[in-house]
This record gives C-alpha cells, structure tokens and sequence, in this order.
C-alpha cells in the first residue's frame, strides 16, 4: 500500500477551476453598492518641501465627495517590521522623497471625475537637492533625506566571523571582484487594489490584493485610530505578489480613510504605471565581494561590502541588509566571513522583498566568482561546489544549523547536463554555447520578528467535508492546495471533500502571511496539527461505535477502520454524522498552532539561526550567444530542488519553473531605468520593461529532490523562492563558459556582451 | 455624450448607453459586470484583458466598445459550454497545473483558443510565438505551453 493517498500526488490546485472559468474574484473585481472611486495625487518631485496644499478646487468640482492630505490622518508611519521604526507616512507629511510619493488623494463618484479632481489640487513645493546613487548619498554633504540617518545610511550590519585575513593568507586563489545589480520590478500583473467600507458601528471591512492581510490587520487600525478587531480584513484571490504585496500601502489606508470620510464603499486601483514608476523593487546593489580559495577547491574566507540602494523609506531594508550578508553563510562550507553591508536612503522608488529576498543578487556575485576562481584553479565549476557543499548536520560560522540538506545529490543531477555539450555538433563561427552552474540554500520559515505563529483550523461539516481555516495567503504559489492536501491526508479524505476558506481576520487564525518561504512550512505545521486534533475527535466517537481503542483506528479513502481488524470499519461520512447528530451531538473543530522554535538572529552582528530549515539546490543553464549580435539564448535549464518533501510535485515544478523565469528575466532582460538628474521613470510599462514572455523561456527540466525534513509537514521545505536564488549566476556562469567573459552587471544585454568581446580582442 | 449601442458577448445582446471613448474591456467589467477579462496594464502590452471578437484574440483594452457593435465577442465566461462543463483548454489548464495566480489565465486560454482554431496542430515553438502576447510572472510559461499541447491533442 503507498504511503500516501493525498500528498505527493500531482493534483490540480484547489483554485483551479474558478481561475480558468473567470469567476475568481480579485480585488480590483469586487464592487459595492454607492462605492466611490480613489485616486492617488503623486510627487512630480524626487526631493521637495511641502509649502502648502490647497485642495479647495478640487473639492468643489461637481462628483468629489472627499480630498484628503497628511492633515486628515494621524501621522502614523509604516515599514520597517523589525523595530517598528516606520519612516513611510501613507500620505506625505513635509516632504516627498520620490517621484511617485503620495501626496493627496480623492474619492469620487467615478474614475475620470477622481482624476480631474488631482489636477486641480494646488501643491506648492520647495525643490531641495536630490540624490540617486547611493555612494553618492553615503559622501558627507550630500542632500540627507531623513534627519535621523547620518549620511542617508538607513542600516547597517557588520559581520565578523573567524579571521578572513588569516584564511586569504592560506589561500591559493583570491579573487576580488565588483557586481552590480539593477533594480527589478515585481511585475505581479494584477496591480495594487483595495476597497474599503466603514460602517455606522465603526468598523472597517477591507478586501485587497494583499499577500500578507496580517499586516493591513496590524496597521490600519493603529493608522486609523481603531480598535484592532473593528477593522476586518478580507482576501480575496490575489494575482501574484512575489514579496511586493506584503506591506499595508497608502492605497489601502487611504481607501479605508476616504471612506471614513465619505460614508460610503471606496475603491482605489492603480494603474499599471503607477506599479512600476512608484511602487516597490528589489535592492538594486553594489557588491565588492572577495573570496580565498585553495589549490584544492575548498573555500577560505569571504569577504563582502554590499550597499544596497533602498531608495526613500525603509520599508523591509533591515532584514534586506541582514540576509545579503548572512546567505553569504549558504550553501557552501565557508569558515571565515566577514561582510559590511548598508541600506541606502536616496530618492528613488522605494525597495523591499522580492522572490529570494536579497539573495539573488549576492548569489549572483558570489557564484560567478566562484567560476572565476574555479577557471584560475583549473578546476571544475561542479566539483568547486561538490567539494564546499554544506551538509546535513552542518553549523555554519553564523549559527545557522543544517538539518535536511540535499545540495550534494542537486549538484550531481545538475550535473549530467555536461552531455549537453555532446549534442552540440559543429557550431557556426558566430555562434558559442556553454554551460554554468548556480548553487543556493534559502530559509524555509524564518523568524523575522515578533511571532512567526501560525494557527489553524479544520472545521468538519456534517456532510464529511472541511473547512481549511488559515490565515495564510495563497498569492498564486498554490499554498492553498498545498494545506488542502496536508488536510485531507491526515483525515483520509480525498482533495475534492476540501473546501477554500479564504482569510478572513474575523473567521480565521492569527498568522503573519506570505514570506520568507513559510507557508508550507509553519502554517503546514499548524494544519497538521489542527487536521490531527479534529481527527483525534472523530476517533473518541469512532472507537466507540467500532469497539476499539481511539489509537487503533485508521482514517483513509474515506474510510474509518480498525488497523489490525479492518473488518471493523465505517465510512467517514457516516462517522461523522454520528458525531454530530447523536446524543448531544459534537461539533468537531480541530486547532492547531505552530512556531518554529527559534530567536530572531542578531540582525546587526548576523548571529544566529534565523530559520528551522534551509531549502537547497542547483541548478544549470546551457546558453547560446551570437557574436554577431551579442544576443543570448536561453536554450535549456535543469533545476534540482530540494524541497524536503513534494506535497505535491506538479506545484513544486511550478515554482521552480516560475522562479526560473523571474531569474531570466533580471539576468539578461529586466532593468529599470530613471531619468539620471530627475529620478522620472523612463521604461514604466510592460512594453518598454522587459519581463520574459514565453518566446524568452527555454525548456526547463524541473525536479524535485527529497530529503523528508524532520520538521516539516510530512516532510516537507520551501520550494517557492530557493531558485530564483541562482537562477542568474547559472546563466552568467554559461555564458563565462561559452565567452570567457564575465559581465559585472546585470542585466547582462548584447551592448554588454560586444563591448566586453571588443575589449577582449583589443587585449 | 453617451451612445447607444448594442454588443453581442457570449451569446447575448445588450443594449448599452456609453460613452464614445470607452474601451470594450471597461465595457465587458463595468457595465456587464464580466470581471473575468482582467486588467493589467491597460496599455496593451499584458494581454489579461483578452477576448474573441469574431474568434481573433484581440486586446480589449486597446478597442473602443462602439467599435465592436457587429461583432461576436466571446469572454472567458462565456468558453464553456455550461457551468459544469469546462472547455477542453480549460480543463487542460486545471489539469496541467497551467493557473497559478490566474490573474493572466482568462486572456491565455482565450488567446490559446483563438490560435487552436486557426492552426489546431501548432508546433512547441508556434505555441510560444502565440502566446507570447500574454505575461505572465508565475509559471515561467512551460506548464502553460504543456496544457495547450494537451488541448490539441484532446
């Protein structure tokens, strides 16, 4: 008999079919009767001084129902959710800091009469000096953002393990070398959307595309001055988030506000513009990165400066700043390490987590170095990493303790692509192929702050089906499915008998959201947890009715029975039934709730282990690049991935397939570009910023690698953001393999590729 | 001033009053409350907001609604035959693990039935060139290309 009737099937997610026929409702689709419509006033302005507002035009145009400013709101300030030191008012208080900033905003009886209102709202600023590179902000007198962060650093951490002198004086190779990566939209297709209503009792109920609800839960009755429980948040389906959807933005209060205001429902929806000129981006970076090799292969020591370019706010930057420094620590053996790393204040949009969190950039570093070192040792990229992979049992030199680790057994499957180079026949003089490798590990449910507790719920209903009741957010990844599944296994119940309830602050259990790959993880845990506690219930009722011990009995295929007397057996249905409506009748409700037992690390000397357990994996790009053009090709992929255990594989693939195309996508395509003195957004739409469409995706060979995690739900670790991780060096380092040339920059264009050709020939 | 006109989606005749400058995307959302054609950029540059009109995949958002008066527009509400009976694009998707968020998948079905009509054997490579009007950030397109080969092949 398999072990499994549920997990690890290839099952299509639980939100499958209402997503393919249109009835999936999203926050943008969602309408209430007398709603208003909002609209956001922004700073034309990279850095000004607020004089005076004057919103009396825009008030009386016929259809302006409100018109608010910093002066309506209480002044809270929002990001920063490790010291709760928020910088971000949801409406700028005396200054803006960025094109983009929101300044007023509107509620109107439709969209086009909300936008002609912000045109006639009277802003008078006082332009002040701007800075936008963030080594320039760092030089003494250069224009100062926020009065409480000397030369705009906005964090710092300062990272001292072993002695890297030492291990470089022992090294054969060291290498120091500078990365820069550029800033990268999101690029979730649903953009930004909230609706609010405020009703006579005083209480708020709010739908929004966020990917965290939690957080809203959290901020907006502070930012409104309400009691926690008399704002509701309510999810509903939300078209991706990828870490840009985590925090409340000033969309969300300021619908809430506008409708305090008015009385009356208020939508606000950017526009896709908006999203991409003043929304969140990842930390573009500049890293001097320097690492001691010996003869041998094994690393020495690392040493690393990163400065980040957070742009205005803080928003998640302390953990950003950590995590760049403290992954230097994954997924190799790395004894000696020491990194310096800075978040940046300058006037650009403002940064936070995107899919791998800081990660992808200092993995990009990281691994193309590696390659170079490997090249100057004359060893091999695959057995440079073999020979340093971390593993199970393993303690790195900031406190991070491997449990499950399967990078080994990644790194040999990764590396059967070398017969690639067997197919690639006789090649036209333009034309060059290569392979290379990236290497990552990435925390699986970290503790960022606070709690990092999940609760759960698994209601019974009379027919036999559940109820999953969480409060984590399905944003597209498919956790949904993925609690569903753990669910109906432990109750024995197919996915079908599973029924989707969506968070709902007032209904459903306190858990902080989609993050740091904890879904599956912690809220897994917890469902497991509540699934058993309502099992255990429905056995008190079944050893009864079936003369044997609660222990004994066996729920699977729908079926209760005896485990070594399967004669004695009863459907669940039936089970159920008798539980509820027998005697007094029992309502059977399982509560779980899980935390990863952990301290949150030191975020400024980078001790400690943040997270329970480490995802890992490998991954291999195989590239072709025209000389001519200087044009590269994507043409295959592999990408091992060790995910614990598949809850369900198909999903697993998914992922890695999707983090694939997010890591192309600012490997060789993506970049946001700004005008250099105005800070104006200069490619803000999908057709002048490139994410990769399906003609840009090579074949992906996507495999799941088991190690069953001893504190995962069965098994099981993240398989959500781990791959993005290295998805760039695998292509840069292809592309070193095809060229000799490494580019230091991403995204690595044709204009990049000819130049650094020509420089080669020149030499 | 508003314009009367009449629009046949999926199926239907409606008689609407709009103004001149309103695209058919607005109309299908906001007047015929069909929020499965989505919007994602309004620029024509996504594709979510896909549709038939007389069985081409076009952008809505990019179409003005007084324009489409003698067309036969088909919304995704309006592929399946019934509400318990999905296409087979549909059903290939659901199946393949082709939706993840699904905020582009409307637009990539509707996209995937226009280009199965016209070429009902399409080539990998075909398949990517069709859909490539469509983003999408969550699957990395290649459960996607897999559900439309199974389509063709149902």
């Amino acid at each position: 008999m398999e072990e499994f009737t549920v997990v690890g099937k290839r099952l299509p997610r639980v939100d499958a079919v209402v997503k393919a026929t249109g009835e999936a409702m999203y926050a943008a689709d969602m309408e209430l009767p007398g709603m208003l419509h909002g609209k956001m006033l922004r700073s034309p302005h990279p850095h000004a001084r607020i004089l005076n507002i004057d919103t009396g035009r825009a008030e009386r145009l016929q259809g302006v129902k409100a018109v608010v400013t910093a002066k309506d709101t209480l002044g809270y300030r929002y990001g920063d959710l490790i010291l709760g030191k928020g910088d971000e008012p949801f409406l700028a208080t005396e200054k803006v800091r960025f094109v983009g900033d929101e300044v007023a905003a509107v509620a109107a009886v439709d969209e086009d009469t909300a936008e002609e209102a912000l045109q006639l709202i009277d802003v008078e600023y006082e332009l002040l000096p701007a800075v936008f590179d963030p080594l320039e902000a760092m030089e003494e007198g250069a224009p100062l953002l926020h009065e409480h962060a000397a030369n705009n650093i906005a964090c710092k951490s300062t990272m001292r393990f072993g002695d890297v002198e030492a291990g470089f004086r022992r090294s054969d190779c060291v290498r120091e070398d500078r990365f820069e990566t550029q800033p990268v939209c999101h690029a979730f297709l649903e953009p930004h959307a909230a609706l609010a209503t405020y009703d006579s009792t005083g209480k708020i109920t709010f739908w929004g595309s966020k990917q965290s609800p939690y957080f809203t839960y959290r901020n907006m009755p502070r930012a409104l001055g309400l009691e926690l429980s008399k704002v509701r948040i309510v999810q509903p389906f939300i078209g991706g988030g990828f870490g840009g959807k985590n925090e409340m933005f000033s969309l969300d209060f300021t619908a809430a506000l506008l409708s305090m205001k008015t009385g009356k429902p208020v939508k606000i929806v950017y526009g896709q513009e908006e999203v991409l000129s003043a929304g969140r981006q990842r930390n573009p970076t500049i890293m001097d990165i320097k690492t001691g090799v010996g003869k041998d292969g094994t690393i020495m020591a690392i040493k690393c400066r990163i400065v980040a370019n957070g742009g205005a706010y803080i928003s998640i930057g302390r953990m950003t700043r950590y995590l760049m420094g403290s992954v230097l620590a994954l997924p190799y053996r790395v004894p000696n390490l020491e990194y310096d790393g800075y978040r940046v204040y300058t006037n650009n949009q403002v940064c936070c987590a995107q899919r791998g969190h800081g990660v992808p950039q200092v993995r990009y570093a990281a691994e193309s170095q590696l390659d170079m070192i490997a090249r100057e040792l004359d060893i091999d990229p695959l057995d440079i990493r073999l020979k340093n992979a971390l593993q199970p049992g393993d303690n790195t030199v900031n406190g991070f303790r491997i449990t499950s680790c399967g990078l080994t057994e990644c790194l040999q499957k990764a590396g059967e692509i070398k017969k690639w180079r067997e197919e690639w026949g006789e090649l036209p003089p333009n034309k060059k192929r290569g392979i290379g490798f990236g290497a990552y590990g990435f925390v699986s449910g970290p503790r960022v702050a606070g709690h990092n507790t999940a609760g759960a719920m698994v209601k019974v209903h009379e027919d036999g089906a559940i109820s999953v009741l969480t409060g984590a957010t399905d944003s597209g990844q498919g956790s949904d499915s993925c609690l569903s599944q753990i669910a109906a296994e432990v109750l024995g119940l197919g996915l079908d008998k599973v029924r989707l309830v969506m968070p709902d602050s007032e209904v459903t259990p306190l858990d902080p959201g989609t993050f740091g790959s904890r879904v599956t993880f912690v809220s897994g845990n917890a469902v497991w947890i509540a699934a058993d506690d309502a099992r255990k219930q429905l056995a008190e009722v079944g050893a009864e009715l079936l003369g044997a011990h609660p222990e004994e009995l066996v729920f699977r295929n729908e079926q209760v029975f005896v485990r070594d007397d399967p004669e004695k057996n009863m459907p669940f249905t039936k089970l159920v039934k008798s539980a509820c409506y027998s005697g007094t009748g029992r309502t059977i409700m399982g509560r779980g709730y899980f935390a990863p037992e952990l301290e949150v690390p030191n975020y400024e000397t980078g001790e400690g282990n943040m997270s329970a357990t480490y995802s890992f994996g490998a991954q291999a790009a195989e590239v072709e690049v025209d000389t001519d053009t200087g044009k590269i090709t994507v043409t295959r992929m592999k990408v091992l991935h060790d995910c614990g255990r598949a809850i369900n594989p198909m999903h697993v693939e998914g992922q890695l397939e999707g983090s694939v195309c997010g890591g192309l996508g600012q490997a060789l395509l993506e970049d946001k570009i700004k005008g250099k003195d105005t800070g104006q957004a200069s490619n803000p739409s999908f057709m002048e910023y490139k994410l990769p469409s399906a003609v840009d995706m090579p074949d992906i060979e996507s495999e799941a690698v088991e190690t069953i995690d001893p504190v995962g739900p069965f098994g099981a670790k993240e398989s959500g953001e781990g791959v993005q991780v290295s998805t760039v060096p695998a292509i840069t380092n292809a592309v070193y393999d095809a060229l000799g040339v490494m580019v230091k920059t991403l995204p690595v264009t044709p204009e990049k590729i000819l130049k650094a050709l020509e420089k080669e020939n020149e030499e | 001033m508003k314009q009367l006109i009449s629009l046949n989606v999926n199926g239907e005749t409606h008689e609407l009053a709009v103004f001149p400058w309103r695209t058919l995307q607005e109309v299908i959302r906001e007047e015929l409350k069909l929020t499965g054609t989505k919007k994602g950029c309004d620029t024509g540059d996504c594709g979510a907001c896909t549709v038939l009109l007389d069985g081409r995949a076009v952008l809505s958002c990019l179409l003005l609604a007084v324009r489409c008066q003698d067309a036969e527009i088909v919304t995704i509400e309006g592929l399946a035959e019934s509400k318990d009976r999905l296409h087979p694009l549909q059903e290939a998707f659901v199946n393949h693990g082709a939706i993840q968020c699904g905020f582009c998948t409307p637009g990539v079905i509707l996209t995937a039935k226009a280009l199965l009509d016209s070429n009902p054997n399409p080539t990998k490579e075909e398949i990517r060139v069709g859909i490539s009007g469509n983003l999408c950030r969550c699957t990395g397109y290649a459960k996607i290309i897999e559900a439309i080969q199974a389509a063709q092949s149902a």
